[in-house]
């Protein structure tokens, strides 16, 4: 019986990574450009915000992959402590910085759209700052990754960050909600009802996330790719080295 | 257990164990802050809640690199890897050993700094419950952060990187409690936040931190 | 009461040291294994303690029986001696440290803080360590680094007292201890063998990766 398991597998994972990593960074080109292309030239400017507002074709999905990556390497992280699968500890390794990065664009993004909206380009607010804390605990992660030589001992321990992590980025959420109640507008997909989101929006926006969520599969593949074939390479050294030692 | 507690209370105090470190550094600290913000006793009074917060937080992070590093270098924690007392407890002492010598210390000495940042006379009870309440999860929160970078050569900074997000709720509900304090608010809801991630955190992260501990060590 | 390892296989940093290491350890015995450095000695006797997983095999030892002595001795430079000792005497739960200071020579030396002592007495109270554990099982790993002739001899004889006493001793030693009657394991026999070809996929660790 073929089980979803036997794509742990380093060598099976190799396979069909290879085939689905152009797909996916086809699928991704295309509905990230069909759609940006569509929300910024083929909407309607919004009656309060006028054009500024389509720059949540970037703000929102990338928002929503910030969050969802974390998400991802949190699972990733509880299958490597569990059924100790190499290939998931290295997938949330590539992860991390990908995470980083949409946590970065979501802030920048955001930033760009608060200036004429807010009249300024940051305020602490308590979506911002859950955010802003979310990047830190993205470096941590990060750095926590690179600073352990041992790849095992590096996968074990940034897995438990990510667990602990995890329980304390939702509490930073509510800390920072209790700290101060906010001007950002609510959540983009389910607004305050008597002020739906137009379908001329969304549209192009589901399109945009479609398109950033297979990005950030095509980017995950291919850095954890990347990562197997270094672990290989350290394989395979360190078996050489081995040998040399055995014949010597 | 006891006897390691007795242990690491003494070799806080013996020379070079680095006691009161930390509070110099506080005392520093809250020095520093009116030199750099201006003598305006407003001013002051209006920050001085979240300056002490932070300044205890960060006092509190010089001394975690210490926490198990010592013990690694020289075997003791191989040894009482193989001893019969569990690793949980062996955290949870050190983390316990860490918070007499170094929060404690802090918030006792909190509320003498908090006059020379004019913090508001309703805001001083506030200041040392809420300091004793939370300083316990910094510790132990520490204590996890220390486990996670015990084998690494230049660990110190990296702990930082990893302990002072974690810090986060902490700090804010913390400083919250003494911010409503000064402002004559109630600060019930806070300081109940406040003793959760406390009871959280050491209900929970010993574990944590003991696994991260066996994984160092191995 | 004995320590039985069956085909034990040991690795470090993701290569495997050694593998198919096999032997009984009964009470009142001592085994001394020898080999070139390198070979996983350090790393066979920390599976063995507990400290790190083995990659195959088992290790059978009644529980919480091991005491575990390597080159770092966990010892605190600001205590004293008889401070350093205590310590480890209540972690296991007990008290008295005389009879170990006696059998180490250490007596004399009980109030002095342990910073002050040489590599060698340092040593000495690492093994004295052993004693106040109570443990049956004593696992050694070179011991006797920076110890004099005077001290191995005394040291031999705290061991020959363990086992008189129904302890064991597993040590890895290039030295002669003087230690007739125990016995010997040559561990080069038992390095893993690095297979040509790609076929060590089932140990689970780097192998999947070839």
């Amino acid at each position: 019986m073929a089980s979803l398991w036997e794509y742990a597998n380093p060598v099976k994972f190799m396979k069909v990574s290879g085939f689905l990593l152009p797909l996916t960074a086809v699928l991704a080109t295309a509905s990230i450009g069909i759609g940006l292309v569509w929300g910024f030239f083929f909407t309607p400017d919004d009656f309060r915000q006028g054009s500024t507002v389509k720059i949540i074709f970037l703000h929102v999905p990338s928002a929503f992959l910030a969050i969802n990556a974390w998400a991802m390497m949190l699972v990733t992280s509880l299958i490597w402590l569990i059924r100790r699968h190499h290939v998931s500890a290295l997938a949330a390794k590539a992860a991390g910085p990908i995470g980083a990065t949409m946590t970065l664009i979501a802030l920048m993004t955001g930033a760009i759209w608060g200036q004429p909206m807010w009249g300024t380009w940051w305020v602490w607010d308590p979506r911002l700052t859950s955010f802003l804390i979310l990047f830190l605990f993205y470096i941590g992660y990060i750095a926590l990754w690179s600073a352990i030589e041992d790849p095992d001992t590096a996968a074990d321990l940034t897995s438990v960050l990510c667990l602990v992590g995890s329980v304390f980025a939702v509490l930073s959420r509510y800390a920072a909600i209790f700290w101060n109640q906010g001007l950002h507008q609510g959540a983009s997909l389910s607004v305050a009802p008597g002020e739906r989101m137009d379908w001329a929006y969304k549209g192009p926006l589901y399109l945009c996330m479609t398109g950033f969520v297979l990005l950030f599969l095509a980017l995950v593949l291919a850095g954890t790719r990347t990562e197997i074939r270094a672990r290989r390479m350290q394989a395979l050294t360190a078996r050489e080295r081995a040998q040399e030692r055995g014949a010597g | 257990m006891s006897a390691l507690l007795i242990r690491d209370l003494r070799l806080a105090f013996r020379a070079g164990g680095g006691f009161g470190l930390g509070l110099g550094f506080f005392l520093i600290l809250a020095v520093l802050v009116p030199l750099g913000v201006g003598p305006d006793q407003s001013t002051l009074g209006l920050i001085a809640p979240g300056i002490l917060w932070v300044g205890a937080l960060l006092a509190c992070l010089l001394s975690l690199d210490r926490l198990f590093a010592l013990d690694f270098e020289d075997g003791s924690l191989d040894l009482l890897a193989t001893s019969p007392i569990p690793m949980e407890g062996v955290v949870a002492i050190k983390a316990l050993a860490h918070w007499l010598t170094t929060c404690l210390p802090l918030a006792l000495a909190a509320p003498l700094l908090g006059v020379l940042l004019n913090l508001p006379i309703t805001a001083y009870a506030a200041l040392l419950l809420s300091l004793l309440i939370g300083t316990p999860a910094l510790s132990m929160i520490g204590a996890f952060g220390a486990a996670l970078t015990v084998g690494l050569k230049r660990g110190g900074l990296l702990l930082s990187l990893l302990v002072l997000p974690l810090y986060v709720p902490t700090l804010v509900f913390g400083a919250q409690s003494v911010t409503r304090a000064a402002q004559g608010l109630d600060i019930t809801t806070p300081l109940a936040l406040l003793a959760g991630i406390t009871a959280g955190s050491l209900a929970l992260l010993p574990f944590a931190a003991a696994f991260a501990l066996r994984i160092n060590l191995r | 009461m004995d320590l039985r390892v069956t085909d034990l296989a040991v690795a470090r940093g993701g290569i495997p040291l050694l593998e198919g290491v096999s032997f009984t350890l009964n009470a009142g015995e001592a085994l001394v294994l020898r080999g070139p450095n390198g070979c996983g000695k350090t790393t066979l006797l920390r599976a063995i303690a507990g400290l790190q997983p083995a990659l195959q095999g088992q290790i059978t030892c009644p529980p919480d029986q091991i005491a575990y002595a390597a080159h770092a001795d966990g010892i605190k430079a600001t205590l004293t001696v008889a401070e350093n000792l205590q310590f480890w005497a209540a972690i296991h739960g007990h008290r008295g440290i005389d009879a170990a200071l006696q059998s180490l020579n250490l007596a004399d030396l009980a109030d002095r803080p342990a910073q002050t002592l040489s590599a060698g007495q340092k040593r000495r109270l690492g093994l004295a360590r052993l004693l106040v554990t109570k443990r049956w099982l004593w696992v050694l790993d070179e011991p006797t680094v920076s110890l004099d002739t005077a001290s191995v001899t005394l040291f031999a004889e705290v061991i020959r007292t363990h086992l008189a006493t129904g302890g064991a001793a597993l040590i890895a030693t290039h030295i002669d201890l003087g230690l007739s009657e125990a016995a010997r394991l040559d561990l080069t026999p038992y390095k893993a063998q690095m297979p040509a070809d790609l076929g060590f996929d089932d140990l689970g660790f780097d192998g999947a990766f070839l």
